[in-house]
Parts: C-alpha cells; sequence; structure tokens
C-alpha cells in the first residue's frame, strides 16, 4: 500500500470515525428508551460506521488521482499570521467592540499581507468599517454590540 | 397560478426587492469573476446582511448574488479562459477562442442572451413544474424522504469531485457528524458537547459555511500564493469588441437555446448534479445534432459551441431550485446555503411551502426572471467598469472576506467561541481543500442532518425498528437502488483506473 498525505487524512478520520463511535455508544439516554427501536444515540452510532466504512475503503484501495503538493511553494508564514491575527481579533472583539478592533484587524491584516499605502490602508480600515457599520447598525437594524464606542458616547 | 404569478411579482417588484436583485446581480459578478470564488462563497458572505430582512428579501438577495456569480464565471471564462466557477469550463471552450479573434464583445452578448434566454425558459418551467411536483411530493413519506436525502448526498459526492468519491464520501459523513452536535432534537439529551455550554445548541450553519467556504477560501489563496485579482486587471485591457449579434448568429442561437435550456433544467432538478454537468452535456450534446461543417468549428469559436453550455448552465440554477423549493431537499451546495438561510429565517421549505408561504415561493420565481433581465440590461455594457472594481489586490480583498466572515458569526451569536471554531474548521477545512476533499457535499450533508435523522427516527418507529421501510414502498425501493448502483459504480470504477 503506497503511503501519501491522503491516506494519513484517511487513517485521521478513521481514528476520528472511532472516537465518535464510541461516544455516540456514550450518550446517555432515557431508561424507557433504551431499548426504543429509535433513541439519540442510533443516527450518531450509523454515523459512525459510516466514517469508519468509507475511510476504511479509502485506505484500503488504490488511489489513482494521487494528489501531490509542493510545500515549498506554499505560503505558511503569511497564513499563520493571519490566523493568529483574526484569533486575537475574535478575542477581543466581545470587550472592546466591534469598531476598533475591526479596523485594527483590517489594518494589521493588509499590514502583513505586505500593503504599505497607508492611506489607502487607513481608509478600507477605519472609515470604511464606520460605514459598513452604519448599514448594519442604522439602516438594516442589526444589533452590533460595542462597549469602546458606547463609552465614549457614539453609540447608543 | 396566476394568483401566485401575481402575489411573486407584488412581492418582487418592490422597490426594495429590486434593489436587492440589482445588489445582488453587481456583486455576485464581482465574485463570480474571481476564479475560486463562486457562487457559495458570495451567497455566504451576503448572511450577515440578509439578517436584516424579511425572508423573501433575503432570499431574492441571495437568488441575484447567484445568478450574477455564475454571470462573473462566464465572463472570465470568455475573456481570460479562466472559468470563475466550475459551471461555466465549458463556456471557455468556445468563448475564448471567440475573443482571441477580437470579438470578445460579441461572445459575452451571446453569453448575456443565452444565459437569459435559458434562464427565461426554466423560469417558465420552473413556474409549471413547481406547483406539480409540490403536489406530488405531498404523497412522500419518511421513508421516501430519507432514502432522497441518501440519494441527494450520494450524488453530490459522485458529481462534485472527478474521481475523488470515497473523499466527498468522507465529507458527507464528516458533515452529518458536525450535525449531530447539540441537543436531540425529540429528547433534548445533549451529544457530543462535551460539557461545553456553547455547544448545546449545535453548531451554527452559517459558521460552518463561513468556514468551509469564504473563511477556508481566503485562507487557501494565500497559502497556494494564488491572485483571483491578476485576472481581472487583465480584463480592463482587453478590447472588447463590437456587441452586436448579426441574423446568422441569431438563427444558430434559436436553435441551440430551447433544447440546451430543456437538458439544462432537467440536470439541475437532479440532485447533486447541477451547473457544470448540464453546461458539458449540453455542449457535447449540441456538438452531436449540429451540423458537420459547424462542428468543425467547435472548439475554434463556434456560436452554438458557446451558446449551448450558457444557456444550460443558467437554466440548471432554476432547476436546482426545483427540489429545494418542493421537496426542502437542496439538490447542490449553492442551494444548501439557502436552504439553510431559509431555516435561519424559520421559514421551512417543502410542499407545504408554496400554501403557507406562497409570497416567498413565488418571488423567489419572479425575482429569478427579475434578476435575469437586470443581469442583461446592468452586465452586459458595465463588464468593463466592473472589472476595473476588480483590480482590487488580494492584499485588501484577503482581509475584507475574513472581516465579512467574522462580522457574519459576531451578529449571529455575539460569542467568542463561535469566533474560535469557525477559524479552527476553516483551517482543517484549508488543509482538507489542499488534498482535494470537496467542500460542497459537506454543507449539504451538514445541512440535511437533522432533516434526515427526524426521517429515518419516523421510518424506524413505524417499521417497530424493522429496516423494511427501505424496499416496503415501491418508490422508497427505486430511490434507493439508484444509490446502491452509484454508490457501486464509484467503487467499481477506482479498481478498474488502478488495473
Amino acid at each position: 500500500m503506497n503511503i501519501n498525505t491522503t491516506k494519513i487524512i484517511s487513517l485521521l478520520f478513521f481514528i476520528f470515525s472511532a472516537f465518535y463511535l464510541y461516544t455516540a455508544y456514550q450518550i446517555q439516554v432515557f431508561a424507557f428508551d433504551e431499548n426504543a427501536p429509535f433513541n439519540a444515540r442510533t443516527f450518531p452510532i450509523y454515523l459512525g460506521y459510516a466514517g469508519l466504512f468509507f475511510s476504511g475503503l479509502k485506505l484500503i484501495l488504490p488511489d489513482p488521482n494521487t494528489i501531490k503538493v509542493e510545500h515549498k511553494n506554499l505560503e505558511y508564514k503569511k497564513t499563520g499570521i493571519l490566523i493568529i491575527i483574526a484569533i486575537i481579533y475574535g478575542a477581543t472583539i466581545l470587550k472592546v467592540g466591534y469598531f476598533l478592533t475591526t479596523s485594527l484587524f483590517l489594518f494589521a491584516s493588509y499590514y502583513f499581507l505586505g500593503e504599505r499605502r497607508w492611506i489607502l490602508m487607513f481608509l478600507l480600515s477605519f472609515p470604511f468599517v464606520a460605514a459598513f457599520m452604519y448599514l448594519l447598525h442604522g439602516i438594516l437594524d442589526i444589533y452590533l454590540r460595542d462597549p469602546f464606542l458606547q463609552s465614549i458616547g457614539v453609540m447608543g | 397560478m396566476i394568483e401566485g404569478i401575481l402575489i411573486g411579482l407584488t412581492t418582487a417588484l418592490t422597490l426594495q426587492n429590486i434593489l436587492m436583485v440589482m445588489v445582488g446581480c453587481f456583486f455576485g459578478t464581482i465574485i463570480g469573476m474571481l476564479p475560486g470564488l463562486g457562487p457559495m462563497t458570495a451567497i455566504a458572505l451576503m448572511i450577515p446582511i440578509t439578517y436584516g430582512f424579511d425572508p423573501a428579501t433575503g432570499l431574492i438577495l441571495m437568488a441575484g448574488v447567484y445568478y450574477g456569480a455564475v454571470f462573473g464565471g462566464s465572463t472570465s471564462s470568455i475573456l481570460l479562459n479562466a472559468p470563475g466557477v466550475p459551471g461555466t469550463v465549458a463556456t471557455s471552450f468556445d468563448g475564448y477562442p471567440m475573443a482571441q479573434q477580437g470579438k470578445a464583445g460579441k461572445a459575452l452578448a451571446i453569453a448575456a442572451w443565452s444565459s437569459f434566454a435559458g434562464g427565461t425558459l426554466s423560469a417558465i418551467y420552473l413556474l409549471f413544474m413547481a406547483p406539480s411536483l409540490s403536489k406530488v411530493s405531498l404523497s412522500f413519506r419518511s421513508p421516501d424522504y430519507f432514502a432522497l436525502m441518501i440519494l441527494g448526498l450520494t450524488a453530490i459526492a459522485a458529481f462534485s469531485s472527478k474521481g475523488q468519491f470515497l473523499k466527498a464520501m468522507m465529507m458527507v459523513v464528516l458533515g452529518l457528524m458536525l450535525a449531530s452536535v447539540g441537543q436531540d432534537s425529540l429528547s433534548d439529551i445533549t451529544r457530543f458537547t462535551f460539557n461545553n455550554m456553547n455547544l448545546t445548541d449545535g453548531i451554527s450553519f452559517v459558521l460552518v459555511v463561513m468556514a468551509t467556504f469564504a473563511m477556508s477560501e481566503a485562507l487557501t489563496i494565500i497559502l497556494k500564493r494564488n491572485d483571483p485579482t491578476s485576472a481581472a486587471k487583465q480584463v480592463s485591457l482587453t478590447e472588447l469588441g463590437s456587441i452586436k449579434i448579426n441574423k446568422e448568429e441569431r438563427t444558430k442561437m434559436y436553435k441551440t437555446i430551447p433544447r440546451s435550456s430543456v437538458i439544462g433544467f432537467l440536470i439541475g432538478v437532479l440532485p447533486g448534479a447541477g451547473a457544470t454537468i448540464a453546461s458539458f452535456l449540453a455542449y457535447g450534446m449540441e456538438r452531436n445534432v449540429v451540423s458537420d461543417e459547424e462542428k468543425e468549428k467547435f472548439g475554434k469559436g463556434s456560436v452554438n459551441g458557446l451558446s449551448a453550455p450558457e444557456t444550460a448552465n443558467n437554466a440548471a440554477c432554476s432547476g436546482s431550485f426545483v427540489p429545494m423549493l418542493t421537496l426542502g431537499i437542496p439538490g447542490s451546495g449553492t442551494t444548501a446555503v439557502m436552504l439553510g438561510a431559509l431555516l435561519g429565517f424559520g421559514v421551512q421549505p417543502g410542499p407545504r411551502l408554496y400554501m403557507t408561504n406562497p409570497e416567498i415561493f413565488w418571488s423567489i420565481i419572479m425575482s429569478m426572471y427579475i434578476g435575469m433581465v437586470i443581469l442583461l440590461i446592468l452586465n452586459l455594457p458595465l463588464i468593463p467598469y466592473i472589472a476595473r472594481i476588480l483590480a482590487v489586490p488580494k492584499n485588501y480583498l484577503i482581509p475584507l472576506i475574513l472581516f465579512f466572515s467574522v462580522t457574519g458569526i459576531y451578529v449571529m451569536s455575539f460569542n467568542n467561541f463561535d469566533i474560535y471554531l469557525m477559524i479552527g474548521i476553516a483551517v482543517v477545512a484549508t488543509f482538507l481543500r489542499l488534498y482535494d476533499f470537496p467542500m460542497p457535499p459537506l454543507i449539504l450533508a451538514f445541512v440535511l442532518g437533522g432533516l434526515m435523522e427526524e426521517n429515518l427516527r419516523r421510518s424506524l418507529l413505524l417499521s417497530n425498528g424493522s429496516w423494511e421501510f427501505l424496499w416496503d414502498r415501491t418508490l422508497t425501493a427505486c430511490i434507493l437502488a439508484t444509490t446502491i448502483l452509484i454508490v457501486v459504480w464509484h467503487i467499481y470504477k477506482t479498481f478498474k483506473k488502478k488495473n
């Protein structure tokens, strides 16, 4: 059997399905439901077996369309930075507020992706977010929580 | 039906809804032109905006985005040989050679008129077929629905990724597993939450769509160092030429459009098939029915060769609404996203939709047609200008996509956990995409997961735990036999390829 990344992913999926199946069997159902034809664990159990079946087949069957990925050509650094910025954005958005965190997220993302046109970067972050907020909050009446703007009295 | 059409027209022709169709078509065209960013991403990005509207308006906006994205995909196929969406690959076979001959404007006009005619005819088919099918589908029982969902999921796995059936089936199972997280709908017993309160209500559909499409596509573009906007920069530099179609070309189109629209619509109705298969089949069929002299021109800028796939892919888009509106079962990834959005609005599509919410049912059908007209009037003369807007560098485009994704989740839940979960799913999806694991089957399975469990529950309870319900009714047995055929055929093909 030829080992490639697709096979490794299939193996991981097989292990995941086995874990899912184990967890499905652990679902606590009501006593009167225990022997019912269908209870809360029935469907997940079938899904667990289906996952084992398809990933098992993928593991043992030949792979005629092997995908080769040139890892040296992939931009891991920028992608990683972008993910980290997004996580920081997610962590601060509730406490700091939508306007400031979103504007800073956009500004930082432009910067780390290599942009250096400062005026354009500014226009497409702070005023852009303000306009978008106005569209959502002001026109479409979609509530946007923003403690920062509330503290300075801009938002009610 | 006349009453329904009038209800639909009244809803669709309000100033707000016309504006929504225009915005949707415009936005969809822009996204559709960017290779790699298809209609599903465009619709997913629109979901947060639709929260502020009533269901009909929200859906009208999304339908406009859908058609705009398909039209945008055709434009980049013709001008750059870089199809924005898979459904427009066949368009490039004759559209691009025509553009190279200095007839880009003409090719765009043929594509636009063919799309318009295909969309118009299929809207008429839909108009007549959907209510009848709704009535027929009232006789469907739980076992039929369960079997139909299995068929839909198998079919989308079979068609979504060539030669990757098992990968697609793994994605189907993963989608169903994700859908099973949270409270069981009947007993309220929590499953797979690992004592995390944030998972009690399950994983949000919008979160999964944003993560697997918008966010993961943005990450993939960065990871692979692609620049979808580089193609768009060339468009504005292209000399388009005249957009007039002469009499001879019109005559050819008159013959091609009706037959391609029928093929497109019927393929679109089938679960899992859709615009890509419809356009290839229509292209192939057209090549077989034209004269030998015309056959020689295929691949070198044939009018029939361009008109056929364009008609079929738009007709298939309308066709794919049939199973969604009448059975509540989406036939494609894109309609799955729309179904999810409808469920979010509290509207359950299905045979009763057109009785309980006729204004939604009919306004979607009517807005499709209005969308076609707007695409024709606005987009054709505006393509060079739209292309200029597209010259936004990816350094701006990617953060904006991420921003829309996070905003979508933020306005929905105001919960940090959901944002982390979205980023986590997006990272896994990006990695899976690298190895050609298709995402549309995952979305369709996620949307259908709850319905599928519900129908299986009813079927098993009614048959007292026996699986005989799968072959008790002829309809169920036929649907299931088709599913088994698809599975066996694809596994056999894998063996055959190796040998």
